[in-house]
């Protein structure tokens, strides 16, 4: 493994030009993811952002293969390209299927549930911006409590964010990983790893989206390191069951200088209808969440 | 040497699948179909076929499978039914949109609200738009040549293939089929080479987000805009009749069976009273032409086999001579009359010769239909036509309707 980034893959395979917005964190991720993976894959992906980042035909910035289709049918479409190159004898390709928080949480969860109880020999990403950000921000089971979103425009959303790591790890999988980009070598380190893996590899990314979380385009490592600062997006990996904490959030856990969930909150347009009492519930909501994690660490 | 074995539709579309030497095979169980899903996990579960099942968590997942795994160059079969098709339906215009040579059963099945496990073809005819080749088989024989022959179809069009048949009707019912040596069906058809494989050796992004107009690629090539590839589905399909003749013709060549093409005809030669129909109902018309012969009506039969592209050609051929023109169809386009019904009237638009045609809805949810209720509704047709009764609203045979 890399541990600095001197000895992260050089290659770039994401070209200048790309159709994502100003500050998205979503390239930052996929830039890192792959060049951890490398030449040797095959990318599946939703109608979604990721789908504009790969351009309008016929040109596109990203040199690796891709199949696009359609909305609830990521981990579907991984599944025939897995089965599609055992049928042609290339068992050496990796197949990635990558969609948003609405083409996982959302739609695509029952092909998702479906290739993951296969044991489906696939990496799956999910981008989580917390929203339909690619049609204009709208809410979806992965938005926040208290947040503004275009279908929740006045009274912001009412629940919790699904935990939809819960789910996945529900189904056994070889690996189970989160991730940010504002913490690249990490992330880098865990495809890296998820690649040498056989069997369903899940893994999360806390993807800040300067548009739908309403900061500046400039504030996106920034925003992603609150996240996981605050304990909103930890990171962590649970191999064959057994969880870690990693990098910031493995020191974080060690010297308990967690930040109050206001400190990354307050920074974002979209919860300024936040109220009180919501704040409060978010701040419970992820002080229960960190702990569970925390007493999952200490049992290994 | 014949090898002739009594089986069901399902079997021989089984069988049909296993000797074209499909790669990957991705189904979801519903009636009738179950059957099928089942002897194909059993060839591939016992190695009697070398391919990939993919047991998918439902019918969207199983026909992306199949686009998928055709992607990257394996020959792919799915099959389902009514209700399994419909879920299918995003992905039934995936897959032709992608111009990949998918085969799938239908095996026909009513469509619920409210549920029905029996016989119509409302679900494949419902899917008519979808730019899928459409052919509707009426035995078992037919059901396993098809099979055989779809595969040589779409991979010459690159168009996906729905082998239709009625559920229960052929699916579930036993006949003597005569089945071909695999190594002469390996030569009929041989292993599927893709044009494009999506490989990490020729990285692309397929089915990419399109403008409306044309758009320049990066060496100055002014490349197809989404009209275009429209309209490169269209001119695939036209494209299409030619070849299934063709492949019939072929077929029948070295298997020595003619399933027609484009469309068959039974008693014609003489025939001024026509009757249509598509699958089993066809075959039923024929002894309803036979009944009606017996009382000095000149009937035939034509059976259309192909739905899609739609033979209209061909048809206003065959129907050049005709004095009347009954349709019995196993599904209706609600708000108006039978589909085969509109398309028909359609393809006889300025014929030289024209005849009256009327049109009955039959056989929905799997309602019995026999030869002599067909006859007779033939018959009264044929008294309405020569007093010039040229046109009749939609009869609903067999139908209480009071």
């Amino acid at each position: 493994m890399p541990e600095n980034l001197f000895k992260i893959n050089a290659k770039e395979y994401i070209l200048p030009g790309t159709r994502a917005c100003q500050g998205c964190g979503l390239s930052l991720a996929y830039r890192y993811a792959l060049k951890a993976l490398r030449e040797n894959t095959i990318v599946t992906l939703p109608a979604s952002c990721l789908c504009v980042l790969h351009g309008i035909y016929p040109s596109t910035p990203v040199m690796i293969p891709c199949l696009n289709n359609s909305f609830a049918s990521t981990a579907a479409s991984a599944s025939g390209l897995v089965a599609g190159l055992q049928a042609m004898n290339r068992t050496d390709i990796t197949v990635m299927a990558i969609a948003g928080d609405g083409g996982t949480f959302d739609m695509g969860i029952q092909s998702l549930s479906g290739a993951a109880e296969r044991g489906t020999d696939f990496i799956y990403v999910c981008y989580d911006n917390e929203g339909y950000m690619n049609t204009g921000t709208q809410r979806s089971s992965a938005t926040p409590l208290g947040a503004l979103t275009t279908t929740t425009p006045i009274a912001t959303k009412q629940q919790h964010k699904k935990d939809f790591i819960k789910i996945m790890e529900a189904h056994d999988i070889a690996y189970l990983a989160t991730a940010s980009p504002s913490y690249p070598i990490d992330l880098y380190d865990k495809f890296v790893k998820a690649k040498k893996i056989r069997g369903t590899r899940y893994i999360h990314l806390s993807i800040p989206c300067p548009p739908g979380w309403a900061y500046p385009p400039k504030d996106t490592v920034k925003m992603g390191r609150l996240a996981v600062e605050t304990g909103i997006s930890p990171l962590f990996e649970i191999e064959n069951g057994r969880f870690r904490f990693t990098g910031r959030s493995k020191s974080m856990a060690e010297k308990g200088n967690r930040l109050p969930v206001i400190n990354y909150l307050e920074k974002q347009g979209r919860f300024r209808k936040m109220n009180i009492e919501q704040l409060h519930q978010m701040q419970r909501w992820v002080d229960g969440k960190w702990q569970e994690y925390q007493r999952r660490a200490q049992e290994q | 040497m014949n090898n002739v074995q009594i089986m069901t539709g399902n079997s021989a579309a089984a069988i049909g699948a296993k000797l074209s030497a499909v790669q990957v095979v991705a189904a979801y169980p519903i009636t009738p179909q179950s059957q099928l899903a089942e002897i194909l996990s059993q060839y591939i579960e016992s190695g009697e076929l070398k391919a990939e099942y993919v047991r998918v968590e439902g019918e969207h997942t199983a026909l992306t499978v199949c686009i998928s795994a055709s992607t990257v160059g394996a020959r792919v079969f799915t099959a389902t039914s009514a209700n399994g098709l419909l879920y299918m339906h995003e992905q039934l215009h995936w897959a032709a949109g992608s111009r990949l040579p998918i085969v799938m059963c239908c095996v026909n099945r009513g469509v619920g609200a409210p549920w029905t496990i029996f016989n119509d073809q409302q679900d494949s005819l419902a899917q008519r738009d979808t730019g899928w080749v459409q052919i509707y088989c009426r035995n078992n024989q037919e059901i396993l040549d098809t099979v055989i022959q779809a595969y040589r179809i779409a991979e010459a069009v690159y168009c996906p293939v729905m082998v239709c048949y009625d559920g229960f009707v052929l699916s579930h019912t036993m006949m003597p089929v005569a089945v071909p040596a695999a190594d002469r069906v390996r030569e009929f058809l041989p292993p599927y080479q893709a044009h494009t494989i999506l490989s990490p050796e020729d990285p692309r992004n397929l089915n990419p987000v399109l403008f409306p107009w044309r758009r320049e690629n990066s060496a100055g090539v002014l490349c197809d805009g989404y009209m275009e590839m429209r309209y490169k589905l269209q001119a695939a399909l036209e494209k299409a009749p030619a070849v299934i003749q063709a492949t019939n013709r072929d077929y029948a060549a070295v298997f020595g069976r003619d399933h027609g093409g484009l469309h068959w005809e039974y008693l014609t030669e003489d025939a001024e009273l026509y009757l249509v129909g598509m699958g089993s109902m066809a075959s039923e018309a024929t002894q309803a032409a036979d009944l009606l012969r017996k009382e000095g009506i000149k009937a035939g039969v034509v059976g259309v086999r192909v739905f899609r592209p739609f033979p209209a050609q061909v048809l206003r051929e065959a129907f050049q001579k005709a004095r009347g023109i009954v349709i019995f169809e196993k599904g209706i386009s609600y708000g108006y009359e039978g589909a085969l019904c509109s398309d028909l009237k359609a393809a006889l638009y300025r014929a030289e010769h024209q005849a009256p045609i009327h049109n009955y809805i039959a056989g929905l949810g799997g309602r019995d239909v026999k030869a002599r209720e067909l006859a007779d509704a033939a018959r009264a047709s044929w008294q309405a036509m020569e007093k010039g009764i040229y046109e009749q609203p939609t009869s609903w045979l067999n139908c209480f309707t009071g």
